[in-house]
């Protein structure tokens, strides 16, 4: 599984990224998150607001932090 | 009846019983000023900023996009400026709002409507004014805003200045697809909660100290002070407060209730008015952050027109409203 966070370093990417690894953790999957910080490779994502959250090439939140109960459905999709 | 009644008794019984001071004494107005409008605004802001983000989640940037790339001039100008009511802005967010819409093919004269528009027309500057001028100014202000963005992004459409852009903007390069699933009530709600928090603790302690300000000049400073100064007869003073405005931008929250005394005192309205536009509309960070994606006379023919915009505004509201 490749995960990955679109933001260019904010208080909520980090965020986002905290509940992430929560998530994981709770689901017990061992995944790499990549953190993506250059506007360019932001944006070849087809989001438009930061932070954002890719899982398997697919952007699957976008402008928002969801709490980890949520990216624990999005990752057992 | 006004809504806001049970908050004048909160705050007249605050002032008069709780904290002793006589009536009708220069400090009681100031106090009594201050705990009434500062409770008023952030009722407003939790329950607006609350609606407004409930509606954001229906109409995420990404779903502007489509809807804009397929509309036509003049039309798309309009639309592009209303949307951009609803959507945050902060400078931020700028260079992914301008990045996405050109290379989804949204012209450049629409995406400067929706530049223009966003950060001059939010919710905390409408609260704020609502709050503290009422509904008639709350109007025109969304109105004056609304024509200014449309206009300035047809006048960009019409130069033809797209070679001023970046280059690689238009290249547009595709890493992984979007596929945002469609969100529950409950996420909705969390989102707008969340949001409403995350804007009041960030403005909070300028309203309180713009008020606070305020509710001292409201009390000690005489009437028609400033007059002489920012009056109706006064040409300058409408470009003068432009340019003192562009600088303001991060402070905005704390500006506007600070001006709504100063109106009090003697500034007229369409000097208000163009100030306050020009806080929110012109932001010194916002055009650091532009010159990633676009040429330095881009940015300066963008705010040229707007600022001609909002100057002319300032003077067309004196005109019509007077004092």
């Amino acid at each position: 599984m490749n995960i990955k966070i679109l933001g260019t370093g904010c208080p909520n990417c980090q965020r986002l990224e905290a509940n992430t690894k929560q998530a994981l953790e709770e689901l017990e999957i061992k995944a790499d998150i990549e953190k993506v910080t250059e506007i360019q490779d932001i944006m070849s994502y087809g989001i438009m607001g930061t932070p954002a959250l890719v899982i398997d090439g697919e952007a699957k939140i976008s402008g928002r932090v969801p709490n980890a109960e949520e990216i624990k459905e999005l990752l057992e999709k | 009846m006004n809504i806001f009644y049970p908050v004048q008794i909160f705050a007249d019984w605050l002032t008069y019983s709780v904290f002793g001071i006589a009536q009708k004494t220069l400090l009681a107005s100031a106090v009594n000023f201050f705990i009434f409008d500062t409770i008023k605004i952030f009722l407003l802001l939790a329950v607006i900023i609350f609606v407004v983000s409930i509606i954001r989640s229906f109409l995420p940037p990404e779903k502007i996009r489509t809807i804009l790339s397929s509309e036509k001039k003049y039309f798309g100008n309009v639309l592009a400026s209303l949307l951009g009511i609803i959507t945050p802005f902060c400078t931020c967010s700028a260079i992914p709002l301008f990045l996405g819409f050109l290379e989804a093919g949204v012209p450049l004269g629409t995406t400067f409507s929706f530049l223009v528009a966003s950060p001059m027309i939010n919710e905390v500057a409408l609260v704020l004014l609502f709050g503290l001028f009422g509904w008639k100014i709350a109007l025109l202000y969304i109105a004056s805003g609304l024509v200014i963005a449309i206009f300035s992004g047809i006048v960009i459409g019409h130069l033809k200045v797209e070679n001023l852009v970046e280059e690689f903007v238009y290249k547009s390069n595709q890493n992984g697809k979007l596929s945002l699933p469609s969100l529950t009530w409950k996420q909705r709600t969390d989102y707008a909660r969340s949001y409403t928090w995350e804007i009041i603790r960030k403005v909070w302690l300028y309203i309180v100290l713009g008020i606070g300000i305020g509710a001292w000049i409201h009390g000690y400073v005489p009437t028609d002070f400033l007059a002489r100064y920012a009056g109706n007869g006064n040409w300058y003073s409408v470009p003068l407060a432009v340019l003192i405005g562009i600088p303001l931008y991060s402070n905005a929250a704390g500006i506007i209730p600070l001006v709504s005394v100063l109106t009090e005192k003697g500034v007229s309205m369409g000097t208000t008015l163009a100030f306050m536009m020009a806080v929110t509309g012109l932001s010194l960070p916002e055009f650091m952050i532009l010159k990633k994606v676009m040429k330095t006379r881009l940015i300066a023919i963008f705010a040229g027109i707007v600022g001609i915009g909002i100057i002319f505004t300032g003077y067309l509201f004196n005109l019509i409203l007077g004092k």
